[in-house]
């Protein structure tokens, strides 16, 4: 166990180095993030000064060697926009993603898996054709035009629910958050089903599937033909051994839908982090995107180790410390 | 909270109480400002906030004249002088007394500033008079002084001396580091910044203090949200949710038009959108016949028609019509046979290809523009390869002068026909900075020494006829392509009177906002 924690660890760290190279080399193709400083009239002496005093003019090594050092010490620059650190800038906003990414799963959980098995239990019925044939549906529209078309339904046309922000967020020990408001709550409806919108059919199907294997496994006819009672093959034995891939694939899922909100977060103005990245991109704010891309890149590592892990614990016929775990 | 607001002016509609009183105005524009400092950057956002954190001595009118603010009255004492009696028994947000002291602080703090140094580089300096009375001095006769104290939104001397918790001088203008003025207002304008949360929320409650009391403005809170995304922004207006947005495209005009609940306000825009062709980089460019063909192939009236739906001005000059060089007798001139016949005048019948480059995210349909206006040029076997990109690519793009024929727009900083010319069509010159943005390379001596004459002649008429000349040369010399000016738009809810208070330079005059219902 210890090794294998170890080996993961180093392994992350050689990622996470790899990733802050990318991250840092995309910066010079960006655009030139003095441009979005100044005004257009200032002279072309003028901008070369201020790019000097910010280091802009040295090279790529030296900037990136500074960066680094910087980095160690859990600094990974200041925003040019927010003339805050960029860290704490993301990780004011991870707050705002968090909620969108936990009522996402919520609609997740609670119609995919009840759906998934209804579906793989009934494979024939017409409701079993309805569900599929939306969730079909589901996967092919993208995300920003389901956004839109709920905003038209229940923010325009019927006037039901906010169109766009997180309202006034409610205060509940100490801590901050859209979900302990009404105002809160109403403007996270649409933003989740929005969000949840791709995410759902998926799950949806792979719920159904894994469902369907294991029903034809041969330890559930077996069980079929020992006369057990139906529901309890399919609720006890059948859904546990269904929903070990499933929190596999889920938990790398929802942990990577923190850097999927982008769309949904842009669409209706959400102010996480999906939402700061495009606009440190559209206002060339190259420390923001550094560090942006270094966030994600750590999180989707911490998830993929997470689940590693878990899954050791689940499953106790896995391996930790075996060949290439 | 909401609901609470509601309630209250749900009862006091009731109760038959004066509607025009403390009205809150919910509002979105496509991004918010960098920062707080009035004289950090040069920019429409910056200037939006300072017009309502902050009064300049004079302001523009919608008919570009202009309007005593803090400044009462002003008179020229000789060729280098202006003299600008001050407003008395105005106070700052912090209490203090607005002096002449304070013009001197911010007129030197101007002068500091990397955005603002290039517009006041003609002045020599300040004196102050008297506590009331203020003497602005140009290194020789300057036409554009009025121009110029539009831009001086007077900061509290007393308030941004000494140093912040962090033992930097509070008067400090940094680009790209955390200011004690970046974050922090003492104007005397309309409102102060009571909450902001960057790049989600900016609130702004009215000056109990004003000390404009004839100003109609009955808004007392300002909640003011960034919104980036176009149809997000119109859907927040359509269902509610705001009473007030800027910019809107095109696109959506036709559907805010006909919904009964909100009102759309354009206006004539003086930004010019115009293509510079290259005579380094492309030969043919050097002969003023193929200039003059490329202008006479591009229809502007059709791009302003097909392209922006009629939401703007074809454009055959610099200067929008106000502008004291417009000349009247210049009209866009599309004429595809004379096109043609020059350029086989030329020598060049067969044609030749050029690359051409447009920013994509920068002006309104700037993309589909240099589409129309390269298929337009193949029609005179000019064969275009284009490429388009987002502005913050292009600006570098621009600078290296890439491409055969490039976009670019342009605003005029002091609202004044010769600030085109200086920066778009004089003879490049790195160690003076004319021609920054001549990418075509155009250069014509009788024009610069017409440019040089504009910039010292102080009465208006004699400047009027320099400018409106220089126009003409431009014009028969097919310096440029000019292609229009953009409209600027704005819409809010019905009850929320914004039409007068918009005007041409994009800077909304809230505190004179009034909302009836």
């Amino acid at each position: 166990m210890l090794i294998f924690l170890l080996k993961r660890t180093l392994q992350a760290v050689i990622v996470m180095l790899v990733i802050s190279v990318v991250a840092f080399a995309i910066q010079d193709n960006l655009g030139d993030p003095l441009r979005e400083l100044v005004g257009q009239s200032v002279s072309a002496a003028e901008r070369e000064m201020l790019r000097d005093e910010m280091g802009l003019n040295d090279p790529f090594i030296e900037k990136y060697g500074r960066f680094l050092k910087n980095a160690l010490h859990g600094d990974l620059g200041n925003s040019y926009f927010f003339k805050r650190p960029a860290l704490d800038v993301i990780i004011d906003k991870l707050g705002p993603t968090l909620e969108l990414v936990f009522g996402a799963t919520v609609i997740i959980v609670v119609f995919s898996i009840p759906l998934g098995v209804y579906t793989a239990i009934h494979p024939n019925t017409t409701f079993t054709k309805i569900v599929m044939a939306l969730s079909s549906i589901g996967i092919s529209i993208p995300v920003f035009l389901t956004a839109i078309m709920l905003t038209y339904i229940f923010a325009i046309q019927l006037g039901w629910l906010p169109s766009f922000g997180r309202g006034e967020p409610g205060q509940f020990a100490g801590i901050e958050s859209a979900y302990f408001s009404v105002d809160g709550l109403r403007h996270l409806i649409l933003p989740c089903i929005a969000l949840s919108s791709i995410m759902l059919p998926l799950f949806i199907r792979l719920v159904r599937s894994e469902m369907l294997e294991v029903l034809s496994s041969e330890y559930i006819k077996f069980a079929k033909a020992k006369g057990l009672a139906l529901n309890r093959i399919y609720y006890q034995h059948a859904l546990k051994n269904t929903m070990l891939p499933v929190l596999t694939v889920g938990g790398v899922q929802i942990g990577t839908m923190v850097a999927y909100t982008i769309l949904t977060e842009r669409v209706f103005q959400w102010p996480g982090m999906g939402f700061l990245f495009l606009e440190a991109v559209n206002r060339v704010d190259t420390p923001l995107i550094t560090a942006y891309v270094i966030f994600v890149g750590f999180i989707f590592v911490v998830t993929n180790t997470l689940v590693d892990l878990l899954y050791g614990l689940i499953n106790p016929t896995v391996n930790l410390t075996g060949k290439g775990a | 909270m909401n609901r609470i607001t509601s309630l209250f002016a749900a009862s006091a509609l009731a109760m038959g109480v004066a509607t025009a009183n403390a009205a809150t105005l919910k509002m979105a524009y496509d991004a918010d400002p960098v920062s707080l400092d009035p004289f950090e950057q040069l920019s429409g956002g910056t200037l939006q906030l300072s017009h309502m954190t902050y009064d300049p001595l004079i302001r523009w009118t919608q008919e570009f004249g202009f309007e005593p603010r803090l400044a009462e009255k002003w008179e020229r004492i000789d060729d280098t002088t202006m003299r600008f009696y001050l407003r008395k028994g105005v106070k700052f947000h912090s209490g203090n007394e607005f002096t002449a002291k304070d013009v001197e602080f911010s007129f030197n703090r101007l002068k500091a500033s990397p955005d603002f140094k290039g517009v006041f580089a003609p002045f020599s300096g300040v004196k102050v008079v008297d506590d009331y009375t203020i003497d602005v001095m140009t290194d020789g006769p300057f036409p554009l002084v009025l121009n110029n104290m539009t831009y001086v939104f007077p900061m509290d001397s007393a308030f941004f001396s000494g140093e912040d918790e962090n033992g930097k001088p509070k008067d400090e203008i940094v680009k790209h580091g955390n200011s004690f003025a970046s974050r922090t207002i003492s104007g005397t304008g309309p409102y102060t910044v009571s909450y902001r949360e960057q790049g989600v929320r900016v609130e702004f409650e009215r000056n109990e203090d004003y000390w404009d009391s004839e100003s109609p403005g009955n808004v007392d809170k300002i909640i003011f949200t960034p919104i980036k995304e176009e149809p997000t922004r119109v859907a927040a207006l359509l269902s509610g949710d705001v009473d007030f947005i800027a910019p809107i495209s095109p696109t959506d005009y036709e559907r805010i038009d006909n919904s009964d609940k909100v009102d759309l306000v354009t206006m004539s825009g003086t930004r010019i959108i115009t293509f510079q062709m290259n005579q380094e980089r492309v030969e043919a460019f050097k002969n003023p016949k193929v200039r003059l063909a490329v202008n006479y192939a591009i229809n502007q009236e059709g791009i302003v028609d097909k392209i922006m739906k009629g939401y703007a001005t074809a454009a055959a000059q610099f200067s929008p019509e106000g502008y004291l060089g417009y000349n009247p007798d210049l009209k866009p001139r599309y004429d595809l046979e004379k096109a043609k016949a020059l350029m086989a005048e030329a020598g060049y019948e067969d044609g030749f290809s050029i690359t051409m480059a447009a920013p994509n995210n920068r002006y309104v349909n700037d993309e589909k523009i240099a589409q129309a206006v390269a298929s337009m040029l193949s029609k005179i076997n000019i064969k275009v390869d284009l490429k388009t990109m987002p502005k913050a690519q292009y600006w570098p793009e621009f600078d290296e002068r890439s491409a055969d024929m490039m976009m670019i727009g342009w605003h005029s900083d002091t609202e004044d026909t010769n600030n085109f010319f200086e920066f778009l069509a004089a003879c490049p010159n790195a160690e003076t900075g004319a021609g920054q943005y001549n990418s075509g390379n155009y250069c014509n001596e009788e024009l610069d020494a017409l440019i040089a004459q504009a910039n010292t002649e102080i009465d208006p008429d004699k400047r009027a006829e320099i400018m409106q000349e220089m126009e003409k040369i431009a014009y028969e010399d097919a310096a440029f392509v000019p292609l229009h000016w953009q409209d600027l738009s704005w819409a809010a809810r019905k009850g929320v009177d914004i039409a007068p208070i918009v005007n041409g330079m994009n800077f909304p005059y809230l505190g004179d906002l009034v909302i009836s219902e």
